[in-house]
């Protein structure tokens, strides 16, 4: 007979609290990344020249504005699950880990926020 | 106290080192060097976004020996980073599992990764002339 409750069987995460999820998410971004950091790669050894007219002239058109945006918001999303599994290894102390956690989430929204809110900025001009 | 010492489980001094553990590692320690990547690329955004002068204050941070020392180890990262990855993500859907597999796919992420890491930093230096 099993000791666990039905509400536990239901939600099956046993006493990690956490299922796949965070796995799963670390795998979607990465297939998602593939082409985002290739195209991002590729686009910027393209340009004739890095200077500040041209690299804002091409993150402009709005194609490329779009997949700026897309490939900062799922680089912090993927380089946010990756670094927390680092810490979750390594800092064992359980206040330092959760200050830790917490400060590690608050400059990844304030990094990719700036990054998201600069290309927009450029995109639709001033 | 054991009159012998008892044999323990593999650790990090007693490990024997092999390709294995030594890419998961570099996988590791390349995804951490990224994450000061993303940092970088996020400055060099916003340098971009507040106008002409702070973007070439940032271009004048990359183009140093230190800015392009750091550009040439972030390429180098990405590129180990993404091939590995994928080979990663070869093993969740079940292939590659084999001894000589693996050794083969490690090595293929090593070479490519140097490889096309000067690769692209050969096309950056035909860029500049």
């Amino acid at each position: 007979m099993s000791l666990r409750s039905p509400v536990g069987r239901v939600l099956g995460l046993g006493s990690a609290k956490d299922g796949t999820g965070h796995w799963w998410a670390q795998r979607v971004s990465a297939v998602a990344l593939i082409p985002l950091t290739l195209w991002f790669l590729l686009s910027l050894l393209a340009l004739p020249a890095l200077d500040y007219a041209t690299v804002r002239a091409w993150l402009s058109v709005p194609l490329s504005g779009l997949l700026a945006v897309l490939l900062v918001a799922v680089l912090t999303y993927h380089s946010y699950l990756g670094t927390t599994v680092v810490i979750e290894d390594y800092v064992h102390a359980a206040g330092t880990k959760i200050l830790s956690l917490l400060l590690l989430r608050f400059l990844y929204v304030l990094v990719g926020g700036a990054g998201i809110f600069a290309i927009l900025h450029v995109a639709f001009g001033s | 106290m054991p009159a012998r010492a008892r044999p323990t489980s593999p650790h990090v001094r007693i490990y024997r080192w092999q390709i294995g553990n030594s890419l998961s590692i570099l996988h590791r320690v390349t995804g951490v060097v990224l994450a000061l990547g993303l940092l970088a690329l996020c400055y060099w955004l916003t340098s971009l976004a507040a106008g002409e002068r702070s973007y070439a204050a940032a271009a004048a941070v990359f183009s140093s020996p230190v800015g392009l020392v750091g550009l040439a180890g972030w390429t180098f990262a990405f590129l180990y980073h993404l091939l590995n990855g994928v080979r990663h993500l070869f093993w969740d859907v079940g292939y590659g599992f084999e001894r000589t597999q693996r050794h083969a796919s490690g090595w293929l992420v090593v070479l490519g990764s140097i490889a096309l890491t000067a690769g692209v930093w050969i096309l950056v230096w035909s860029h500049r002339t």
